[in-house]
């Protein structure tokens, strides 16, 4: 079944590699210190790289929603309100029993249905509430002059910065737990083969 | 014309919205600040001032028999403001210069008089103890402004006694301290007719040669050039070795840290106070804030936490996939 379009395998895999980058050197700023450490890039490198890096997925992030506005892709991420907490439930049993007894899947996927409940309700809040924050907030840090000085007494660079590491963190979480789903195909590697071949191989995952 | 335009350049980027007036011709002036000081010596002193104040000054020419308007050399002008607001503001001036001044016309040799020095009336006395003049006295004496002093540098080029008040130790507003101390280094070495007078290097462009600081203007208002040009002593609260341009802080890390040296610069004194909110290096955070240095210990423990609690289920999930293949 052809389910990723080219332009979705370009801008995930764009997407991909920026994140990395952007975790990495995000990392690296916030646990540098005198002596180096494995993976802690150094703070000018770390801080050249966050800003080209963030500079470039904002763009990314901006041609993603106008091609989700401007393409049937943009349906996916669509919540259904009606029974979202049921499904949500049902998939959630699932990854937690129904996998492990070979169940099949509750909501396999098809041309109508790329995600299954819990990976749109996780896609839309990672791209559509993480996301936006995270750029924002990242412009604030990157052009400090532009950030409030005070907000209720407190440094508005200090609740930028908070705001941009949380949003930093969850995007984490979530890159670790979606890789950790994309193991969930009919074979742990199929899924991955998917969003690069374009076609999806299995109903299961 | 290229000096105008980096002087423009720096003034715009150093000095904050708030503090654009900050030593305009606005506040200087003749108007005395009595609410605050009123000098034993006002009266004494003024008779300096009346010339030294201010740009004009007028005096009686026996041989032409008439008044005359001059212009004052501009560094012979002590602004009445700033001295009054010095930490010197209780002296005469005949403290430090010859008595005779107060005949006009001077007497040509008193152009030869002798400067006292910092150390002259600060060395050796109890009651300057805490300041660790002699502490200072060693840190210059191995600084490259030392190796100036045949060309004529003395404390008074960076500290001069007509205006000079201390600001850190006992600083409400750190970045208007910051932009003092600043601008005690930029008066020379962004202007070069007073640089040229102690070195025969060229013109430095300080915003060109800091063009690899990442956030240029926000460093430069928000830390002293002494954060990276000179060597953190323990025993004195501001630092004055001064060191070779090679030798000055470059690594982003030495601020960006958990062990930050602006707690030991810029900090060193407000250090003593401590913020109970979990961020690291809190202090700081009431004046600016440094990424790297001021992490929160709970967002920290929180973060590391909940990846652990995550990559746990995926182990376990891993785990029974494979047990119930």
């Amino acid at each position: 079944m052809y389910l990723y379009p080219v332009w979705v395998r370009l801008w995930h895999v764009v997407n991909a590699i920026l994140v990395i980058i952007l975790i990495i050197t995000g990392i690296s700023m916030q646990y540098t210190d005198k002596e180096n450490y494995a993976l802690i890039v150094n703070f000018a490198s770390a801080v050249k790289w966050h800003n080209i890096a963030a500079s470039i997925l904002t763009i990314s992030f901006i041609f993603f929603v106008i091609m989700n506005m401007r393409t049937e892709n943009g349906k996916y991420y669509r919540l259904n309100k009606k029974n979202f907490f049921s499904d949500l439930g049902k998939q959630f049993r699932y990854y937690s029993f129904g996998i492990f007894r070979h169940e099949k899947p509750p909501f396999p996927v098809s041309l109508e249905r790329k995600f299954n409940p819990l990976q749109k309700f996780s896609y839309v809040l990672a791209m559509y509430v993480a996301m936006p924050l995270l750029i924002i907030s990242g412009l604030g840090l990157m052009f400090p002059e532009v950030t409030i000085n005070k907000v209720f007494g407190v440094s508005g660079l200090i609740l930028t910065d908070i705001l941009h590491i949380t949003m930093g963190f969850f995007i984490s979480v979530f890159l670790l737990i979606h890789i950790y789903t994309c193991t969930l195909g009919s074979r742990p590697s199929s899924l991955f083969r998917g969003i690069i071949t374009g076609y999806h191989e299995s109903d299961e995952q | 014309m290229r000096l105008l335009i980096i002087r423009l350049l720096l003034l715009v980027f150093l000095i904050p919205p708030e503090l654009s007036s900050y030593g305009s011709k606005a506040d200087k002036g003749s108007v005395v600040d009595t609410a605050s000081y009123i000098s034993p010596f006002f009266d004494d002193n003024e008779r300096c001032f009346r010339c030294h104040g201010q740009e004009k000054y007028e005096y009686a020419n026996e041989s032409l028999g008439r008044q005359v308007n001059a212009l004052m050399c501009s560094d012979r002008i002590m602004d009445r403001n700033e001295f009054y607001g010095s930490n010197h503001r209780s002296f005469s001036c005949t403290d430090c210069h010859s008595t005779e001044y107060v005949n006009f016309p001077h007497p040509g040799e008193l152009r030869m008089e002798l400067k006292y020095n910092c150390l002259d009336c600060h060395g050796g006395d109890e009651t300057f103890s805490s300041f660790s003049f002699e502490e200072i006295e060693a840190d210059y004496r191995q600084s490259t402004h030392f190796k100036l002093e045949e060309e004529g540098f003395t404390c008074w080029k960076c500290h001069d006694p007509h205006s000079y008040k201390i600001n850190i130790r006992d600083s409400k507003n750190l970045k208007e301290t910051i932009l003092y101390d600043n601008t005690i280094c930029l008066n020379c070495h962004s202007d070069f007719s007073r640089f040229q007078l102690l070195t025969a290097r060229e013109e430095i462009n300080i915003l060109e040669k800091h063009e690899w600081l990442p956030n240029q203007a926000s460093h430069f208002s928000s830390v002293r050039c002494i954060e990276c040009h000179t060597r953190i002593n323990d025993s004195i609260l501001v630092s004055h070795l001064i060191l070779p341009k090679e030798e000055a802080v470059r690594r982003c890390n030495e601020c960006h840290s958990k062990n930050s040296l602006l707690m030991a610069s810029l900090y060193k004194f407000q250090s003593r106070e401590q913020r109970s909110d979990g961020f690291l290096n809190g202090i700081m955070l009431n004046e600016s804030y440094v990424i790297g240095a001021n992490r929160n210990v709970y967002l920290n423990s929180i973060s590391i936490a909940l990846f652990a609690v995550v990559s746990l289920i995926m182990i376990v999930h891993i785990v029974f996939r494979l047990i119930r293949k």
